[in-house]
């Protein structure tokens, strides 16, 4: 394979999030609109300083990145829309860095944002993809719960995985959030309680599914001398990697795209599994977690029960995940979902955390995974940031 | 194990009849194909004509290939159960109200050089935790769209009792039954059939109370059975009829046909026509308007819901036979109208059946050679459509014969049977 070219000199900064809610009486473009206007005010650009935009949206149809920039008053000369969940906040970091590093736009807005109406999480289901309406949503799988737990009831019996250990990841990311201003889970969560909790389906239980809700999230990429000049703290893009619909034939989905690349994300970035400081993983639902810590290089195939045993998983702790909450405590904000570690993990770096920040965090990763699909999450994707100084 | 279906209590009189609720019905054009099979009772996947690749769910081309050459073909069905859950909580009302719901991933078997597909499956609760190994049938659902269920392996006792196999089929069992002719061989053989199936309660349609035919007093006499006045081509007899037994009937049994054999030239006037039409097609409409909007009502009532409307056609629907053109020409009528009352009824979960057979050996068959389907194997295929989830039968050699014929090309068939071949 050809060798990648690295991002030097591109930067992430300007992390913006709006407040989630569980119901929102607004449109989407509202969502995204309270996104745009943060990024300008924290930026101190002009909209029309923004001559890229990379968009996603769940909750946008009949609109796309066209009707944003049209309902916005951009003027953009590269837009992109990418309807892709779970790995947006990656792989639009990724795009938007290619295009200002080839001059094809100077500074690119990424933008994520969707509202959450009475009955719109089940109308998205009902449509979510062809395979979906075919094959899924018609035996009553209640949307991703069936699916994921599949996952997780495969894992379980073949890795020996114990609810008490996506338990203790669940009681973690809890406790994050409760210094993050934005979380919509304010209650502590005791493992107690997460065993305790009523199953929807087995062996998924309460705790294990994200709510969804309305929120969205933004930063912008931009060339480091621009990011200096506006006086704007920045983190680096070490690496990144993109995959999807990999491993087909795996009768049950028990790794991920990750598996393929991450050796080439590591060797991109010059660095190694254990460079890490924090990991802003895709948490819904925390099996997806144990599969990030093997096929991102934390342990092996199989070893990620007992790695989450072997680890205090809090910002503070010796591996530090999701470190504002990650979805399960925040929330689902449809698209935005998939922008949440991304942007967290541009605070981390910057030394803007909402919440606790992590203690001399210098480098995070990043892991995106996307579109339950039938019978498994067909993308993946993750990035590693570095702080800019 | 499946626990015995025990008799259902006496219907509450005070309390609402609810709503039939159906599982979600939209699929892509492409995965029509899976109903088309299930319809038939047949599992068929497309498989690619290019490389041999099963595929699942459907699609537009193969996903090893990319060939648009994909045939639906039909499948052993064997595979492993390698993930499985039980749903405690539903999005939808059809579900929710029949929670707890079994669901599961089936391996399918590898047959060639391509590794088979994982189906997300319906999980009979007699299959095993997995991994384990089952057998996956395409059957139509509440709402008349395929859907897959994972079998155990073997069949197990009470079997067909288990509450999601009993939601994808209509079997009689503890069901009540209205035979709308019982005094044909078909009819007494039906009857027979239903009580045999597991039906406690069968109301048999008697037309003409004057005339004794032999046999129909051995029916009368059964403890399962009450007789009803019921004359189809009489429309304020089938309103009474309806008033009377309507609100009660789960499986409705059209059995009341007229059948002649003469050719367009054979018999000269309308006379026979209009009698054959008066039964087989505004008979079957006058039922369609006086019993199908009341069963449509019940089509989620408790346990005990009504859940079928079976119409006897005959292969003659789809192609004349011009040896019994006028009666082959008031099958295709109600073939057509039958097509129309499915189109209604699948909104309240109300199966159509619709039996295609060859030549019955009956009275008027007599100069036929056969093979010719005897009414008891005909009764035999209306109870196995209803156990077994398919939507269109056809009972006999002549029947299969033809209906391959007829799918293959229809004007080929035309000629066919224009040449006496």
């Amino acid at each position: 394979m050809t060798r990648r070219a690295p991002y030097d000199g591109i930067v992430v900064t300007t992390p913006v999030s709006i407040p989630y809610v569980r119901f929102s009486t607004r449109g989407a473009h509202w969502w995204i609109g309270r996104a745009l206007a943060a990024l300008v005010r924290d930026s101190g650009l002009s909209k029309d300083r923004f001559d890229g935009v990379c968009a996603t949206s769940m909750s946008l149809a009949p609109d796309t990145a066209v009707g944003i920039v049209q309902h916005h008053g951009l003027t953009p000369r590269w837009l992109d829309y990418i309807p892709m969940g779970g790995v947006t906040g990656v792989v639009a970091m990724r795009r938007a860095a290619r295009a200002v590093q080839a001059g094809d736009a100077d500074i690119v807005a990424c933008v994520a944002g969707d509202t959450n109406h009475i009955d719109s999480f089940r109308q998205g289901l009902e449509n979510f993809s062809q395979f979906g309406k075919d094959a899924v949503y018609p035996i009553g799988t209640g949307g991703p719960n069936a699916s994921f737990a599949f996952l997780t009831d495969y894992y379980m019996r073949t890795y020996g995985a114990r609810r008490e250990d996506f338990g203790k990841m669940c009681v973690a990311q809890r406790e994050n959030a409760l210094a993050y201003p934005h979380a919509l889970f304010k209650a502590p969560l005791t493992l107690d309680r997460y065993m305790n909790a009523r199953p929807i389906a087995e062996p998924v239980h309460l705790f294990d599914c994200v709510m969804p809700c309305a929120g969205a999230e933004a930063y912008l990429v931009m060339r480091e001398a621009e990011a200096r000049d506006l006086g704007l703290s920045f983190g680096r893009i070490l690496g990144t990697i993109e995959r999807h619909n990999a491993y087909t034939d795996d009768p049950v989905q028990y790794r991920g795209g990750w598996a393929m690349d991450s050796g080439e994300l590591y060797g991109m970035a010059g660095i190694a599994p254990n460079d890490i400081d924090f990991f802003e993983t895709y948490d819904d639902y925390p099996v997806i977690n144990m599969l990030q810590f093997e096929d991102l290089g934390f342990c092996a195939k199989g070893e990620a029960p007992d790695f989450v045993r072997s680890h205090s998983l809090t910002t503070d702790g010796s591996f530090p995940i999701n470190t504002s909450g990650g979805q399960l405590s925040v929330g689902q904000a449809g698209g935005a979902g998939g922008f949440l570690g991304t942007v967290e993990a541009i605070r981390q770096v910057t030394g803007q955390a909402l919440g606790t920040p992590v203690p001399d965090a210098r480098i995070g990763l990043i892991g995106g995974y996307g579109m339950i699909s039938y019978d498994r999450g067909v993308c993946s994707a993750a990035a590693i940031l570095a702080a800019g100084d | 194990m499946a626990k015995p279906l025990t008799k259902p209590k006496r219907k509450n009189p005070v309390l609402r009849t609810r709503a039939p609720m159906l599982p979600p019905a939209p699929r892509s054009r492409i995965s029509l194909g899976l109903t088309s099979g299930a319809a038939r009772g047949a599992f068929e996947l497309q498989v690619c004509r290019d490389c041999g690749a099963v595929q699942y769910p459907p699609r537009e081309a193969c996903r090893e290939c990319l060939s648009d050459l994909l045939d639906w073909t039909p499948q052993r069905g064997t595979g492993e159960l390698v993930a499985h859950t039980t749903l405690r909580h539903a999005m939808e009302n059809y579900f929710r109200e029949r929670l707890p719901w079994r669901l599961g991933i089936v391996k399918l078997d590898r047959e060639g050089a391509n590794e088979a597909p994982s189906l997300i499956v319906h999980v009979h609760g007699d299959c095993g935790e997995p991994p384990c190994r089952v057998r996956v049938r395409a059957m139509l659902d509440r709402a008349g769209q395929a859907v897959l269920l994972a079998l155990p392996e073997k069949d197990t006792p009470h079997m067909s009792d288990d509450p999601q196999m009993r939601e994808l089929t209509c079997d009689p069992k503890f069901r009540k039954v209205f035979v709308t002719d019982g005094k044909s061989p078909v009819g007494q053989s039906v009857v027979k059939a239903m009580i045999a199936a597991g039906s406690d309660l069968v109301w048999v349609g008697e037309a003409a109370p004057w005339k004794k035919i032999p046999g129909f007093e051995e029916i009368r006499a059964l403890p399962e059975v009450t007789v009803v006045d019921l004359d189809v081509t009489n429309p304020d007899s089938v309103k009474r009829c309806a008033g009377q037994i309507g609100p009660k009937v789960d499986i409705l049994v059209n059995t009341a046909e007229q059948h002649r054999a003469y050719s367009v030239g054979s018999r000269y006037g309308t006379e026979n026509a209009r009698a054959e039409m008066e039964i087989n097609y505004f008979g079957l409409l006058r039922l369609a308007q006086e019993f199908g909007p009341v069963m449509m009502a019940r089509g989620g009532d408790t346990e005990t819901n009504a859940v079928a409307w079976v119409n006897i056609l005959s292969i003659f629907a789809l192609a004349n036979n011009p040896d019994q053109s006028t009666f082959s020409a008031s099958k295709a009528a109600a073939h057509s109208l039958a097509q129309a009352m499915r189109a209604g009824m699948h909104r309240s979960g109300v199966r159509v059946i619709n039996l295609y057979p060859g030549p019955l050996d009956v009275e008027w068959n007599q100069e036929l050679r056969p093979p010719k389907v005897t009414p008891a194997a005909l009764a035999r295929a209306i109870v196995g459509a209803l156990q077994g989830g398919a939507e269109d039968v056809y009972p006999g050699d002549v029947a299969k014969d033809w209906y391959e014929r007829w799918r293959t090309d229809p004007k080929v068939l035309e000629r066919e049977l224009a040449h006496g071949e």
